[in-house]
């Protein structure tokens, strides 16, 4: 009981990681309508930039939101110098251009920070509780808690704003909303901004978990694009409710499903989706689009 | 008849041209393609971006070496050594096409110290093919010494991965005969080498052995299969993993307050790992690993003649970071080349280099542990067999016991 209770925990945890990526993928959908393949690696950039305020001298809570802001700015600039031009683009050219960037900034954060990974602090402790012999690390709990506090931000914004209802607007109904007197364009331009800030803030509160080198965020995007999705890409909630799914998932598979084990754990546990979204194509939050014709 | 004039021309012709440039050298002066009467070219593809670029700075310490030997000893023979390096992002497709552009297009003599299990093995097959010599490569996957049976253009350096599980489980059965073993291993021919090396090393007693579980390289950590290796009872806990989850599971034992014995493989053991580990929480009590190079920042070689040297070596890189294990262990295999190269003389075919470097090494290399020799014959293929366990005091790796020897074991 006690290891499925620790597999659980540890799957949550994870499942947080992923899901705190997954949110920005979902704000960024619901801006512009298609996923960015570089959101994990523009984070992972905030993030070089928030070691670097921290490493000199400025304390966490003071680089945390100068970093926040630098990311809304560098999302802002990437979308008016990257995306604009060619933004009436097909979908599949916008597609291959965020894949384009995600190569730039790997690359770029390589050159200028190296590759060996780096300790990044925690604004929580890395002990643990023992709550009957089940271990609950700070940091996860950490994790899991900012990550409810951007979901609850994320879901306010879209829902409950004039802002938010722009940016569903403009990206689901372009002409409509430029009729309308809505600045198309630089709506989409905030949108990436506000994508890139909630990447930063996930980059930060893994980076100390997962150790802060230009790969970082590589192999947690797969998964988060999968509680995304698993969740119905334009939910909020539906993110962090398919991280969550997807890393216990994950976790449980490998350690009870008969023939699994470590080499398959991956592949059963993405499997699974596939099964949740052959039964339900919206994701578990989505709702079916439904289309006059 | 009259057809058979032509070819016999041809080869009166052929037989001249051999004699015209045959003629100014001694017979023994054979050289091949890549030598020219002042220069030697080697080629190597590396990971200096991509997830393993950590590694990428050997490359550069390797070029520190023959960058001190051109301007200190004027090359080897005369000849100055140019060193080509590619980045190949760790990806085996793209060290298939580097390496056909250093052969085809830059014809390197040989490739030296190319880097990778997976991206070493991609390209053996070609390289054999071209008889190329593949020397030196840096990687301890043991089929690299192993098979040289049917790669004769191929050879390794650092001691097999077997190898070293095999002085684990020595040290086990020596210090902990009634130890529960947990085995992380990541699921590729990598852990599955220690794996073995692990098995066997302990014979009849693999009983021992009470779990093992493997990960995926791709997965977000390996918490999931730590959880179940702490709750099989497991107390002692083999780590088979690349530095990364090696660092996370150092990490994730400590925050969980298990306890075990560690045995942490050495492609994880670096200090600058180690570091990372502490700062993340790690307690790091009761690791074991080994080494066989001389750790820069150890105080006890800091008055040692190969020490000295190193540094005077590396000072010649100047991204190379003097205290980092990976670039001792580039000028230690540049010094390997050095050593080939120099045996052969004038005598510079990469038939006679290749036979020189799987048969007839007989080294002390002064950047290895102290008695540590870099040997080959006509049998044994593993030109490192020697390695001593080390314990981590909290501040760095501690030397213990003598030498161990696995020479002849891994047939």
């Amino acid at each position: 009981m006690q290891e499925f209770l620790q597999l659980v925990l540890s799957g949550i945890a994870t499942g947080g990681i992923y899901a705190s990526l997954a949110l920005a993928l979902v704000l960024i959908y619901n801006a512009m309508g298609l996923v960015n393949f570089a959101q994990g690696e523009m984070a992972m950039l905030a993030t070089f930039v928030g070691y670097a305020l921290i490493t000199r001298g400025m304390s966490f809570w003071i680089a945390f939101p100068v970093t926040l802001v630098l990311a809304f700015g560098g999302g802002i600039v990437i979308q008016r110098v990257v995306i604009k031009p060619v933004e009436k683009a097909p979908v599949l050219t916008l597609v291959i251009i965020t894949l384009g960037l995600a190569t730039l900034v790997n690359g770029l954060a390589g050159f200028i920070w190296g590759y060996l990974p780096r300790t990044f602090p925690s604004p929580f402790s890395s002990d643990s509780v023992d709550l009957g012999g089940v271990f609950v690390s700070y940091r996860d709990v950490g994790v899991i808690a900012v990550t409810g506090v951007v979901l609850l931000c994320v879901y306010l914004l879209l829902q409950h704003t004039t802002v938010g209802l722009t940016l569903r607007a403009a990206a689901h109904h372009p002409e409509a909303s430029r009729l309308l007197g809505v600045h198309v364009s630089w709506m989409l331009a905030l949108g990436w901004g506000l994508a890139s800030a909630v990447g930063a803030v996930s980059g930060m509160m893994v980076a100390p978990v997962l150790f802060l080198e230009p790969n970082m965020m590589q192999t947690i995007i797969i998964y988060a694009f999968a509680a995304a999705v698993l969740g119905g890409i334009e939910s909020p909630l539906g993110a962090v409710v398919g991280g969550l799914i997807v890393g216990v998932t994950i976790n449980l598979a490998g350690a009870y499903l008969p023939g699994v084990g470590g080499d398959l754990q991956l592949a059963v546990g993405l499997a699974i989706i596939i099964v949740v979204l052959i039964l339900k194509p919206n994701g578990l939050f989505g709702q079916a689009a439904v289309r006059r014709v | 008849m009259g057809k058979k004039a032509p070819r016999f021309a041809a080869a009166a012709v052929f037989l001249l041209t051999l004699a015209a440039c045959g003629g100014g050298g001694t017979p023994t002066s054979q050289t091949d393609v890549g030598i020219t009467s002042n220069s030697i070219l080697l080629g190597n593809t590396i990971a200096q971006s991509g997830p393993a670029a950590a590694y990428g700075t050997i490359g550069n310490a390797e070029l520190a070496y023959f960058t001190y030997v051109n301007n200190n000893q004027g090359g080897v023979n005369g000849r100055k050594i140019t060193f080509k390096i590619l980045d190949d992002a760790y990806n085996p497709a793209q060290t298939i096409t580097q390496t056909k552009q250093l052969v085809e297009s830059d014809q390197v003599f040989a490739m030296f110290s190319g880097l990778g299990t997976q991206a070493q093995t991609s390209v053996r097959e070609y390289l054999n093919g071209k008889k190329v010599p593949q020397l030196f490569v840096a990687t301890g996957a043991t089929t690299f010494m192993k098979d040289f049976g049917s790669n004769q253009w191929t050879i390794g350096w650092q001691p097999p991965y077997q190898g070293e599980a095999r002085i684990y489980a020595k040290d086990v059965l020596a210090n902990h005969p009634n130890a529960k073993i947990g085995v992380l291993y990541q699921n590729d021919d990598y852990g599955q080498d220690y794996l073995k090396g692990l098995t066997d090393g302990l014979g009849d007693k693999a009983s021992m052995i009470v779990a093992k579980q493997s990960y995926d390289v791709t997965a977000a950590n390996p918490f999931p299969q730590l959880t179940q290796l702490k709750a099989s009872g497991a107390d002692t806990l083999f780590l088979f993993s690349t530095p990364k989850p090696s660092i996370q599971s150092l990490a994730f034992i400590s925050a969980v307050h298990w306890e075990p014995t560690i045995y942490l493989n050495s492609v994880s053991n670096p200090q600058v790992y180690m570091g990372l580990a502490a700062k993340a929480g790690a307690a790091l009590k009761n690791v074991t690993s080994v080494g066989y190079i001389k750790d820069p920042t150890d105080p006890q070689w800091a008055s040692d003649d190969g020490m000295k040297l190193y540094k005077q070596v590396i000072a010649n890189c100047t991204t190379c970071n003097v205290n980092d294990g990976f670039n001792i262990y580039g000028v230690a295999v540049a010094y390997t080349m050095l050593d080939v190269l120099k045996q052969a003389g004038s005598n510079l075919t990469r038939a006679n280099v290749m036979k020189i470097a799987s048969s007839q090494l007989n080294e002390t290399n002064p950047f290895l542990l102290p008695g540590v020799k870099v040997t080959t014959t006509s049998s044994d293929h593993f030109p490192i067999m020697q390695e001593q366990v080390i314990t981590w005091s909290g501040t760095g790796w501690k030397l213990q016991g003598t030498l161990i020897d696995e020479r002849g074991t891994i047939k």
